[in-house]
């Protein structure tokens, strides 16, 4: 049966195999050792499309989708509303199917829709340059710690303890792979000197609570270290952003702002910083240039930095990013605009501590942070919290991170805007059996 | 070409979507000093912004407009059915960390394309989690140097990469610590084993090697080359880039490679996405096994677990990899089997060695050998009327094609690195053969005609020096009290 995808009949082939010279295809393969060449794959037996259909239908159906289940998961990959349109607008082949913009002429939408896209996060961050994105939000915070180093010349890394095991993992592996030695520091106990390049502190941090910022910019800065932060995007619509207290570099997962949460992957890593560092930011940027007759256009631009032109002395090995995550980002943050994203922020806020104060009525649950939080907050539970989830899962909600192996018998939960007064009321109900 | 921004569109008042209203009673406000004072973003009505960006998407070139080959990177047709299934609420709306057991499908779906691409390239495990071919790269070199390390090899602080190497290639290295030390290749476009023989010293820690090379060329004497790195100590590491002329056909492990890492994007046909997300497996022999990046997939006697290496390299990223981006690529395997793969590997190489055959009269080529599935030419033949590589390529874009990858490899003087890919019909690269001579044609006749190309393109040539001297990043608009 032909390959639907390979469009080529039999005389195709043979016509050209005869201008080629070849009688057999095998004969193109001729450089290839003979013991090596035709080896067998045990692979399964291909499917058509409706069989196939039906076993991801399988699949699909063997997770618990958040859509058959209310949700109180976050930890930095998050549930947000998406409007149609995002989908609608990145799903459109000439952006889905086109590659990196090395052709400025032919792929002006993409490099356009790049310089918009830094346009709105540096408006969202109070950031003057963002990059065109980074892997996640994990790697972008991994880069800004190598870029720190090598800005201030120095070698050692600083991570708050309240910052994302997650990120902080990422972080180690990076820094590992450079030889650079990663400190972990209590918030009490931040004491930097003059061999660090960075401080990283996520805001609001991993237990959910803001910190004080300006405190930790100041004592990052007194030593000539820059400092580093980790926020969180969808907060920014209500709360000051890291342009506003002293960050030199942000970085972010920007899963939220218009992607599904995809089991953790393909998210998209914001990477901002001043301006004055631009030259050592990795990764692509896109600027706005003229062409020949003197009509604006777009480019990827400082490319000197880059790995194709700078090979071994680039900022990064980084080549093929998520461009068209970063398309989602932007078409969600158009679609929100100022007054839809500060909205959405305050949605998420309030329903958060409807949820914690009802919660922290509960008997035998307690908050176990009472600093300022955005949407997710600390629950010390009275059983076991895997008990907890077990019990939520079987009424059809997926309760908070279990976190219990750094603070006893706690739940980290997550509320936003998808989550409804019935779906609170119900998590609330079903705790209070325990 | 539309030459106005959101910021011109914007609006006061104006919306582009609809937010719901708050079904709970508001909880007091935090203190001040931790708000922001002001947001400016765009404000654009949900009709008004669709037409912005769909404006915007026509003046790109994606594979579903017309032939695309831009050499190394791939760009075959991406099946839409694959798009389809990937949007499954169960493949879509799980999250990281719910419970194990509750996501058993996906689990299943990452072990068995685990299992797929070991068995594709002759390996012995394969992790999941890189995010791009880079990154891959990078997991790749993370492995080699903890190899050494645990094998307490100290002395090993180089990588030995070809001339004609990708730049990710020399550049990964330097994120590891490693020198990077050039090999040279010979003028038939193989390495040169006297440069390998005298350079892979005990201080090499591994030659990364393009298999076939970046000059679409499949090296002949490549179990040789294993073996010089393997009798010295070294770790032989595969760029994968170039897997689509010879998966179903020959595996990495046959030919002697440790680790090599893959691009989901480019082979296993899942949408470039104008660049990104991407997708980087790594798949290594029993030696490398237990340094994989973390987490695995495997089966147990309970279903689906994840689990870390004994001596993991450590997380590539916050979470388990471009999961979206597998789904397509294990439909790609399901819906192509053994027999598919082997298929598509063949018809890429007919169809590279074709235009080859084809435009070699027109254009200079450089390794005048059988190719696999990419061609490099040359504008050498032109450059004698003063056309460039890249007036050849501008003078594609008025003919309604996107151009080959140009200067590269580097050490090919004005490289045109084509790769037709096998979901090009004969007729598609007929058409491209004529396009190509006419071109020729007129770099001889009036070569001031390609030095202005493009002129049917939404915008000219632009000015990039200016922008890489006065950057231009963003717009800006300043802020007004929320």
């Amino acid at each position: 049966m032909p390959l639907p995808y390979i469009p080529n009949t039999d005389a195709d082939r043979n016509a050209m195999l005869q201008e080629i010279g070849s009688e057999f295809v095998d004969e193109l393969f001729k450089d290839v050792p003979k013991e090596c060449l035709n080896v067998e794959f045990k692979l399964p037996y291909p499917l058509s499309e409706l069989e196939l259909k039906a076993e991801f239908k399988q699949l699909s159906n063997n997770n618990a989708s958040l859509d058959n289940y209310a949700c109180f998961l976050g930890a930095g990959y998050y549930q947000h509303f998406i409007p149609s349109v995002v989908d609608h607008i990145t799903g459109r082949s000439e952006f889905y199917t086109a590659y990196t913009p090395y052709q400025a002429e032919a792929s002006q939408g993409t490099l356009q829709t790049t310089y918009e896209y830094q346009s709105l996060v540096c408006q969202l961050t109070g950031m003057e340059v963002s990059n065109a994105g980074m892997y996640d939000g994990g790697t972008a915070v991994a880069e800004a710690a190598l870029m720190a180093c090598r800005i201030t010349k120095r070698n050692k890394v600083v991570v708050l303890s309240t910052v994302s095991p997650m990120y902080y993992r990422v972080i180690d592996t990076y820094a590992r792979g450079h030889n650079l030695p990663v400190e972990k520091m209590g918030p009490d106990s931040v004491n930097l000197d003059l061999d660090h390049a960075c401080l990283i502190v996520q805001q609001p941090n991993f237990l959910g609570y803001f910190d004080n910022m300006k405190t930790y910019a100041q004592k990052a800065h007194d030593v000539g270290a820059l400092f580093i932060v980790i926020f969180d995007t969808i907060s920014l619509g209500m709360f000051q952003p890291p342009g506003e207290y002293g960050a030199d570099i942000a970085v972010a997962e920007g899963q939220s702002l218009g992607n599904p949460i995809s089991f953790g992957g393909p998210g998209l890593g914001i990477f901002t910083c001043r301006r004055e560092y631009v030259r050592q930011i990795p990764g692509r940027l896109v600027g706005r240039t003229i062409d020949t007759d003197g009509n604006p256009g777009y480019v990827l631009t400082m490319s000197t930095r880059e790995q194709h032109i700078r090979r071994e002395r680039a900022t990064s090995n980084i080549c093929t990013n998520e461009a068209l995550v970063a398309l989602a980002t932007t078409v969600y943050l158009t679609a929100l605009g100022k007054g839809g994203l500060q909205q959405i922020a305050e949605l998420c806020y309030h329903k958060a501590h409807y949820a914690a104060a009802a919660i922290d009525k509960l008997k035998g649950y307690s908050l176990v942070f009472h600093q300022p939080f955005f949407e997710e907050f600390v629950v010390r539970c009275p059983i076991d919290p895997q008990r907890v989830n077990e019990a939520l899962f079987k009424r059809g909600i997926i309760g908070g991170l279990d976190i219990s192996h750094m603070i006893e018998r706690s739940m980290l939960f997550c509320t936003t805007e998808v989550n409804t007064k019935e779906e609170i009321d119900k998590l609330v109900n079903i705790l209070s059996i325990f | 070409m539309q030459h106005y921004l959101l910021p011109d569109i914007s609006q006061p008042g104006k919306i582009g979507c609809t937010i719901p209203s708050l079904d709970v009673s508001p909880a007091e406000l935090p203190p001040k000093e931790l708000l922001r004072q002001d947001l400016e973003l765009p404000e654009v009505s949900e009709v008004e912004l669709v037409r912005y960006f769909t404006a915007l998407s026509k003046l790109n070139y994606g594979v579903d407009t017309g032939f695309y080959p831009l050499g190394s990177c791939t760009m075959k047709y991406n099946p839409k059915w694959h798009e389809d299934v990937a949007k499954l609420p169960g493949l879509t709306s799980i999250h990281p960390y719910q419970p194990a057991t509750s996501v058993q499908g996906a689990l299943q779906l990452m072990f068995e394309l685990q299992e797929y691409l070991t068995e594709i390239n002759g390996m012995d495990a394969t992790s999941l989690t890189p995010m791009a071919g880079a990154h891959g790269e990078l997991a790749n070199i993370f492995m080699v140097k903890a190899y050494h390390q645990r094998r307490r090899d100290k002395k090993r602080t180089k990588i030995l990469v070809p001339d004609s190497a990708h730049g990710t290639n020399p550049a990964t290295a330097a994120m590891c610590g490693f020198e990077t030390i050039v090999l040279p290749s010979d003028d038939d476009g193989n390495l040169a084993l006297e440069g390998i023989r005298s350079m892979m010293t005990e201080e090499v820690a591994a030659l990364t090697l393009t298999m076939p090379t970046t000059l679409g060329l499949f090296d002949p004497r490549m179990i040789e080359i294993a073996e010089i790195v393997h009798n010295k100590g070294g770790v032989l590491c595969g760029d994968g880039a170039n897997l689509n002329s010879i998966m179903g056909k020959v595996k990495f492990g046959d030919l002697g490679f440790d680790c090599v890492q893959l691009n989901l994007h480019k082979t296993f046909s899942t949408p470039h996405g104008g660049g990104g997300p991407g997708s980087g497996p790594v798949c290594v022999k029993s030696k490398l096994s237990d340094f994989l990046p973390s987490p695995l997939v495997a089966m147990n006697d309970g279903g689906y677990v994840f689990t870390e290496p004994a001596k993991s390299v450590g997380n590539m990223g916050t979470n388990y990899g471009n999961f979206g981006v597998m789904v397509k690529a294990y439909a790609y395997i399901r819906s192509l089997g053994a027999k598919g793969l082997r298929e598509v590997s063949e018809n890429a190489v007919i169809n590279a060695n074709y235009l080859k055959e084809m435009l070699k009269g027109y254009y200079h080529l450089p390794y005048d050998r059988t190719c696999m599935h990419e061609v490099i030419f040359s504008s050498k033949y032109q450059r004698v009327k003063g056309v460039h590589t890249v007036d050849i390529a501008k003078r594609l874009l008025d003919y309604g094609v996107h151009p080959p990858t140009v200067y590269f490899p580097q050490i090919v003087d004005e490289a045109l690195m084509t790769e037709p890919t096998e979901t090009e019909s004969k007729k598609t690269l007929d058409e491209y053969i004529d396009i190509m001579k006419k071109i020729a044609e007129e770099a001889e006749e009036n070569p001031s005609i390609l030095h202005s190309a493009p002129y049917n393109t939404p915008v000219r040539r632009l000015d990039e020096v200016t922008a890489a001297r006065k950057p231009d990043l963003r717009w800006e608009i300043k802020g007004t009290k929320l």
